[in-house]
């Protein structure tokens, strides 16, 4: 071990501040762990650490309060944008977002999600999509895409029996109340590194009271889909990229 | 031998062992501890190449739980 390169002055990377050192509830290798490290690291990179409000979700995210030191409110399962929209509207010069998961979005959550987003409400929401209902062992999503197979599908998403995966970021890119609509990934750094960027600019956007912005995160879950954490990174390549295709769908704030 | 030096610094007990990191390095500095446990239970990184790191961090970015440190320096 090369001690003498380990000092303050040669730092290149370490965890944000901001996450503290309670050890995390997540499994081995799950998306969550690395979006916590990007919002925190934004957050610092702003300066809005005393001013940052997150409306946590119903879902694996449910703990998010214990591992990020800002105020966190929990939202009941799906109403985070509501939340949101009322501590923004009294606290317009406080950061507020949301960070939700595909079931509390997208299903229970769709009516909250889609007003807040078209009533133009200046929050950011961070949408984790792993096309799977995680903590509660593996059931189908609304986003779960056809032929997948789930605990409660396990012959695979039939469109004739199940329906369509709900692509709520193409919906929300139609919606006049958006300012920024984006899709990202984080399974690899060249990707974490975007995705960072882009949840600076929808929390830029936010402060800039430009409109509502969506972050989606195409993410994985490897304990539900049953595969190691390398495996679920390529499996997501190979076939949620096909359904849930990365970039910026709508970006009218000229950040 | 390269003109920069790395040197990773693993929190082990805060380590699951989901190895994203070992695939992410390019110098293959990373490697899970064989048949070994930390204090939750999970098998963890060491790195067992330690004086082929070149500090890129890239372990350390994609790391989800924030257990690797990473420091750089030219070399003298």
């Amino acid at each position: 071990m090369n001690n003498d390169i380990i000092s303050p002055e040669n730092l290149v990377y370490k965890k944000p501040e901001l996450m503290n050192d309670t050890a995390m509830h997540y499994c081995a290798g799950c998306s969550h762990g690395v979006v916590h490290k990007l919002v925190a690291e934004v957050i610092e990179e702003m300066g809005m650490q005393n001013k940052t409000i997150g409306v946590s979700p119903v879902g694996c995210a449910v703990f998010a309060y214990r591992y990020l030191d800002i105020d966190w409110q929990e939202a009941p399962h799906g109403r985070a944008p509501a939340v949101a929209t009322g501590i923004k509207r009294l606290w317009p010069d406080r950061l507020v977002f949301t960070y939700q998961g595909d079931g509390d979005l997208a299903c229970i959550g769709t009516c909250e999600t889609i007003h807040a987003l078209n009533r133009g409400e200046n929050i950011p929401i961070i949408f984790i999509n792993n096309a799977i209902y995680g903590m509660t062992g593996g059931q189908m999503a609304p986003t779960t895409l056809i032929g997948q197979k789930t605990a409660t599908c396990p012959y695979g998403r039939e469109p004739e029996l199940h329906g369509y995966p709900l692509n709520m970021t193409e919906l929300a890119s139609h919606l006049t109340g958006t300012c920024f609509v984006t899709r990202q990934s984080v399974e690899n750094v060249a990707s974490i590194r975007k995705a960072k960027a882009a949840i600076r600019k929808a929390f830029d956007a936010s402060m800039k009271g430009l409109g509502s912005s969506l972050v989606e995160i195409v993410s994985t879950c490897n304990s539900g889909w049953k595969l190691s954490p390398k495996q679920a990174n390529d499996w997501m390549e190979e076939h949620m990229f096909k359904e849930y295709p990365k970039g910026d769908l709508k970006d009218t704030t000229n950040l | 031998m390269g003109k920069i030096l790395g040197a990773v610094v693993i929190n082990e007990d805060r380590c699951k062992g989901c190895a994203l990191c070992v695939d992410a390095c390019p110098k293959d500095v990373l490697a899970l501890a064989g048949r070994k446990v930390n204090v939750h239970g999970y098998p963890y990184v060491e790195a067992i190449k330690a004086d082929d790191c070149i500090g890129c961090a890239s372990c350390g970015i994609v790391c989800p739980d924030g257990c690797i440190t990473v420091y750089r320096k030219k070399k003298d």
